[in-house]
């Protein structure tokens, strides 16, 4: 039996960052599943449960925007805390960032507007207690009402993503420059945090706005 | 500290007078803009700056608001004199394997780091249980209207070298610009998750300090470029679930901004805005406070 959901997302920004252009971020055109099944975890998930994407809708078509900011080019290095939590001096454990200034630009999307398409795997995390039929009445009662353990975000959680569950098979229309098949080349499916975080690749076609995401093991690393 | 027990939206709106509320380094600082709208923009790190500014400014050292991310410009070397004070290898970069070592390093800097603790910080490289994900989220915020930013020429009755002074034969003076808004009312939509909360140790006490902070951040941020800036409006949606009970974009719609006078001609002013909380659309199980 399947518990597939349909939850549809929005939001004005979205920055689903390609690998290669990562310094001065550059975005997909289209959400990743990675970025997809993070949102759905902002819902609702728990060891015992994997989110598994099968169809990405794209409803609004691809645009992009250059934003740059300051950044902080420099990350907290654990053996400073270390250092710190020995001495107990704070002083010593500050980032000024003045002196650790990146300006960098980010190639985002703009006024995205998604359906996912997902359903869930039990995983061997999962106690006598788990079932599924528990597990997708959990999701769908937290979507229904606007619930989430926190707000989901398209790529950045400086850019929010909006969401309501789709309920019944209907579709909204995608947007008509979408039609057509349109090849989105190598795209990152996911990251296999099993084995060393290794990124796990397909080939995505976008074919009247609806992606079809392969099976996990049917990526590539 | 307990950890907030519930979830938390908040619409903050700000405005400028005769200044520039975040510059564009992409456009020779030029007030943002959203190009497609002409609506003017201010990134979430910029308010987030503000806030660990007024937090640094309000607390000074007092225990447990210590702030990460500083602005200053004073070249600390310190890091290094403690590695060497404590004998310990500089390489090191890594969490501890050990889960346990690892998990008390980020919760003693929640512990001691405000910044930290709200809005999260990166740790570390490679291992995963080095990041702190705040539980306050901000999205940009954005002027209710197109926003038209001016090029104001200024002069300087000095000059910096020798140099120009004898190319100018003593006259003596440089050009230079500010870029300004006349007039702009910005919104921003900003996201507590009490879940998150629960992880970095982020409390009530920590949560009216925030409300603090956004009200009065911009009178402690003046500078030339600047001009007025204030906020104006924070109107809170506390939902009685750590989870929510309703969904943020529906409490976010039922506030809206409307023009009162001539909307042919521009805003200038606060008062040519009205700001109407619609609480019928907001259910019961959400308390609106209106902070400012």
């Amino acid at each position: 039996m399947s518990y597939g959901v349909r939850l549809r997302i929005w939001g004005d920004y979205a920055c689903f960052t390609r690998p290669e252009m990562k310094v001065e971020r550059v975005s997909y055109d289209v959400i990743t599943p990675s970025a997809a099944r993070g949102i759905l975890e902002a819902i609702h998930w728990k060891p015992a449960i994997r989110w598994v994407i099968d169809r990405i809708y794209v409803l609004k078509p691809v645009r992009f925007e250059s934003i740059r900011r300051n950044e902080v080019g420099g990350k907290l290095s654990a053996s400073n805390v270390k250092s710190a939590m020995k001495s107990g001096q704070l002083a010593d454990l500050v980032t000024h960032v003045d002196e650790d200034r990146q300006q960098r630009a980010a190639t985002v999307l703009r006024h995205v507007d998604y359906v996912i398409e997902a359903h869930f795997e039990m995983t061997d995390k999962a106690g006598p207690q788990d079932n599924e039929a528990k597990h997708a009445e959990m999701f769908k009662r937290r979507a229904e009402k606007g619930q989430c353990f926190h707000q989901p975000c398209l790529g950045n959680r400086e850019f929010p993503a909006s969401f309501e569950l789709l309920i019944g098979d209907e579709l909204p229309n995608p947007d008509a420059s979408l039609l057509g098949t349109k090849d989105l080349g190598w795209m990152l499916g996911d990251i296999d945090f099993a084995n060393g975080m290794t990124p796990m690749f397909f080939k995505a076609e976008m074919v009247d706005g609806v992606i079809e995401v392969p099976d996990y093991s049917e990526m590539k690393s | 500290m307990t950890a907030i027990s519930n979830r938390y939206e908040f619409v903050y709106l700000f405005d400028v007078t005769n200044g520039n509320p975040n510059g564009d380094p992409d456009a020779g600082n030029l007030p943002r803009l959203d190009p497609e709208t002409n609506q003017g923009l201010v990134t979430d790190v910029c308010l987030k700056r503000k806030i660990r500014n007024f937090v640094q400014l309000a607390k000074e050292d007092s225990a447990g608001y210590a702030i990460y991310m500083q602005e200053k410009a004073v070249l600390n070397n310190q890091n290094l004199e403690a590695y060497k004070a404590l004998g310990l290898k500089h390489e090191s970069k890594k969490l501890p394997k050990d889960q346990d070592k690892a998990k008390a390093i980020t919760e003693w800097m929640c512990q001691h780091f405000f910044d930290v603790r709200t809005f999260g910080a990166v740790m570390t490289t490679d291992v995963n249980s080095g990041q702190v994900r705040g539980p306050i989220q901000i999205s940009f915020a954005k002027s209710i209207e197109p926003v038209l930013p001016l090029e104001i020429s200024i002069t300087r009755m000095a000059v910096t070298t020798e140099r120009e002074a004898e190319a100018q034969g003593g006259d003596n003076r440089t050009m230079g610009r500010k870029h300004i808004i006349p007039y702009g009312l910005y919104r921003a939509h900003g996201f507590i998750s009490a879940k998150l909360a629960e992880r970095s140790g982020f409390s009530d006490e920590d949560l009216q300090v925030v409300w603090q902070a956004l009200q009065m951040m911009f009178e402690h941020d003046h500078s030339a470029a600047r001009g007025e800036m204030s906020a104006r409006k924070l109107i809170v949606f506390k939902h009685q679930d750590a989870l929510g009970n309703a969904p943020s974009h529906k409490l976010f719609e039922a506030v809206t901004v409307e023009r009162v006078t001539d909307a042919s001609s521009p805003a200038r002013a606060f008062s040519d805005y009205q700001v109407t909380i619609d609480r019928e659309a907001i259910p019961a199980s959400v308390e609106v406070l209106e902070l400012l």
